[in-house]
């Protein structure tokens, strides 16, 4: 049976640790990090990457453009 | 001989704007001088010329429409009278503060407030030391005819372009209302895209093509640094404008006494030159036809050798200080002035060149 | 569990969402979970699919947002305070074949800018228009906004907005709706990703029907204003569900042409 995986890459100096994407991910994949960057932003990051399913829509509610989206098909 | 015709000075300022090959007017009713909006909607110029003519909701949005058009590189205009020119204000310190051209027509009224709808000069101040925020100057043309009116369309639009800078015909309700013959501007075709860009430059926002940067219309700049800077070029624009400043000298060569006037003022002191020189008193006139830029070093070579000058104005004493300035108060310089929409008679003007001038 | 390292999902060939290159690569300015940001990116992704960067030019408000120009890559104008419409008229009229859009905030819009909408509206001038309603004026520090709810505390309605003090707060979009010269009316929101997608759609629409003339497109968005509201962007998005929504209900007011003129012309006839 195919899966979906999918996977997300943050541009962390960029993001602005607003944690929107943490509350529109439906799958629990995303949380902000302990560490902050350069701008004193806890950034986002994929906490369990494994539940990533590349819906994306981490990255339609970023203000800031910040996440890239991959998905693909595993059997 | 271009075609001549008789018609009043503020139907000439449309018929010249569709002349000169102006791409657009946006303007809001007001005496007096709402013929220049009603000549251009009869004349119906976007079946001719494409030119756009629209009725705004206020001053303060045609100034705007101004702002708008002139950010697209086009030829665009507005006319009002004093308290419409008021309300534009915050419009036209942000055009010159973006740098665009426009020409603006003021028929001005006696004020303050809502004053009077008779003719008046007391906008002078308002037009050339800025009128609204911040440090700026318009490029100021006053006619004194309505053949002038016509000229100055073409000049006004000229200037502005020359200099990115917003112009501005300052005239009154005696130009804008008489009729005088007037020889009409041959017709210039409306420029397109690629022609502005050929002759103006490429900064307008018409559509950013994929191989230049963004250009951004705005006046807008939180940097100190570089906004000082800003301001440091707009300063050397405004004085590098002498080059185009305009005057007219009338009986100066053996005059000892001077008329400082402007616009419809300046016609009356030519008839005042006439009784006075009956009277045997030698006097002059010196009109500046730019206010700004204003003839500052020619009125004191000229002015410096007078016994004394007076300007004459519709107004409380608003241009008198600017002449005083030219002379550096080497010789007496003094004020005539009928106010509130109350043109001054020739007489008067001489008998105040008496009291206050040579008698003084 | 399907076995795959995520660095063999992390490929040009699996791509599904990256930033629109109609974005410029500058950092924008606002605070952290802004609805700007979002509906920004909206507005350049449309353009982007439409094809029409090189025909687009964006007028910016002043407010938060009067720094729009650094950041959706096309052609702007930065308008005086409440005068975007104004000067989208002129550029749209002058230049009829071109796409405009203004982008403008609640004290922008609804405010000072209150006679230049109703009339590009009433024109129906064919332009869009994008309305985010956040309640509030971010920029000069979170005062009352001619939409701040009643109840709601702001810098200059600190014990909460009062009517007998301050007046209504003031659907703009219903108020737009009725005018002839509108097309599509609608009040969308970008809290979530459902309601970004429809955002998405209706600012497509709305530069559709400025290609087919149909009269003004008006998008209003219900934002947030964290910073403004004095609280994280998690939680305004809470607050703005809870109470904006009810008040400013979602969804589309109109959605037809611009009213025909012989409903107009007729009074003059007989």
């Amino acid at each position: 049976m195919a899966k979906v995986r999918g996977a997300i890459v943050v541009d962390n100096e960029l993001c602005k640790g607003c944690g929107l994407c943490v509350v529109a991910c439906p799958t629990n994949t995303i949380a902000q990090a302990k560490e902050v960057n350069g701008k004193g932003y806890n950034y986002a990051y994929m906490e369990n990457p494994e539940a990533c399913i590349g819906c994306a829509n981490c990255a339609l509610v970023c203000p800031d453009s910040v996440i890239t989206v991959y998905k693909v098909k595993v059997s | 001989m271009g075609e001549l015709r008789l018609m009043k000075g503020n139907e000439v300022i449309a018929e010249a704007a569709i002349r000169a090959g102006a791409d657009g007017y946006f303007g809001y009713p007001i005496t007096p001088q709402s013929e220049i909006m009603e000549t251009l909607m009869v004349r119906k110029p976007w079946e001719e010329t494409g030119m756009v003519v629209l009725q705004a909701e206020s001053e303060v949005a045609s100034i705007n429409m101004v702002y708008g058009g002139a950010g697209c590189g086009k030829k665009v205009m507005t006319s009002s009278s004093s308290p419409g020119v008021s309300l534009m204000m915050e419009g036209i310190s942000y055009i010159a503060g973006a740098e665009l051209p426009c020409l603006i027509v003021n028929i001005v009224r006696g004020g303050p407030g809502l004053g009077t709808i008779q003719p008046s000069q007391a906008d002078y101040f308002q037009s050339v030391k800025g009128g609204g925020h911040g440090d700026y100057r318009l490029i100021v043309l006053a006619p004194n005819s309505v053949q002038e009116m016509n000229d100055h369309v073409g000049l006004g639009f000229d200037l502005a372009f020359k200099y990115r800078n917003p112009a501005l015909i300052l005239s009154d309700g005696v130009i804008g209302q008489m009729m005088e013959k007037v020889e009409l501007s041959d017709y210039k075709p409306r420029l397109t895209e690629e022609e502005i860009i050929e002759k103006y430059g490429d900064w307008a926002h018409i559509g950013k093509p994929a191989n230049r940067s963004q250009n951004v219309v705005t006046s807008l700049e939180l940097q100190s640094e570089i906004m000082e800077k800003r301001n440091q070029h707009l300063i050397e624009k405004y004085a590098s404008m002498q080059e185009d400043v305009m005057y007219e000298e009338i009986m100066t060569e053996d005059a000892e006494y001077l008329f400082v006037a402007f616009g419809s003022s300046s016609r009356i002191c030519q008839k005042a030159i006439e009784l006075a020189r009956a009277e045997g008193i030698k006097v002059g006139l010196f009109r500046p036809i730019t206010l700004f830029p204003f003839a500052t070093n020619q009125l004191k070579e000229l002015g410096q050798k007078m016994k004394g000058i007076l300007t004459v104005e519709m107004n409380a004493g608003q241009m008198v200080e600017d002449v005083k300035l030219a002379v550096e108060c080497k010789v007496p310089v003094e004020w005539f002035g009928r106010f509130g929409g109350i043109i001054p008679s020739p007489q008067e003007i001489v008998d105040a060149l008496k009291h206050k001038i040579i008698g003084g | 569990m399907a076995d795959i390292d995520i660095k063999d999902i992390i490929r040009e060939e699996n791509l599904v969402y990256k930033k629109t290159d109609v974005l410029t690569d500058n950092v924008m300015h606002y605070c952290p979970g802004c609805s700007h940001g979002v509906v920004h990116k909206l507005v350049a992704e449309v353009i982007e699919e439409m094809g029409i960067q090189e025909q687009t030019i964006g007028v910016s408000p002043v407010g938060c947002s009067v720094f729009a120009y650094n950041y959706i890559d096309i052609d702007w104008s930065e308008a005086a305070h409440g005068r975007a419409p104004a000067v989208a008229t002129a550029i749209k009229r002058l230049m009829p074949e071109k796409f405009v859009f203004t982008y403008q905030g609640d004290g922008d819009l609804a405010s000072i800018g209150a006679a230049e909408i109703l009339h590009a509206c009433n024109r129906g001038e064919n332009i869009v228009v994008i309305f985010i309603n956040n309640a509030i004026y971010g920029m000069t520090g979170g005062q009352m906004a001619p939409t701040t709810l009643v109840g709601m505390p702001t810098a200059t309605s600190p014990y909460g907005r009062q009517i007998d003090l301050h007046g209504y707060p003031m659907k703009m979009t219903e108020i737009v709706a009725t005018l002839p010269g509108t097309c599509f009316v609608t009040r969308q929101s970008v809290e979530k990703a459902a309601a970004v997608r429809k955002t998405k759609k209706a600012i497509r629409k709305a530069f559709e029907n400025q290609k087919a003339g149909k009269g003004t497109s008006f998008i209003e968005v219900v934002s947030t204003c964290s910073s403004g509201w004095k609280v994280n962007p998690v939680k305004a998005n809470e607050w703005m569900t809870e109470h904006m929504f009810p008040f400013y209900p979602l969804g589309d007011k109109k959605d037809c042409e611009k009213d025909p003129a012989e409903d107009y012309e007729k009074y003059m006839k007989g």
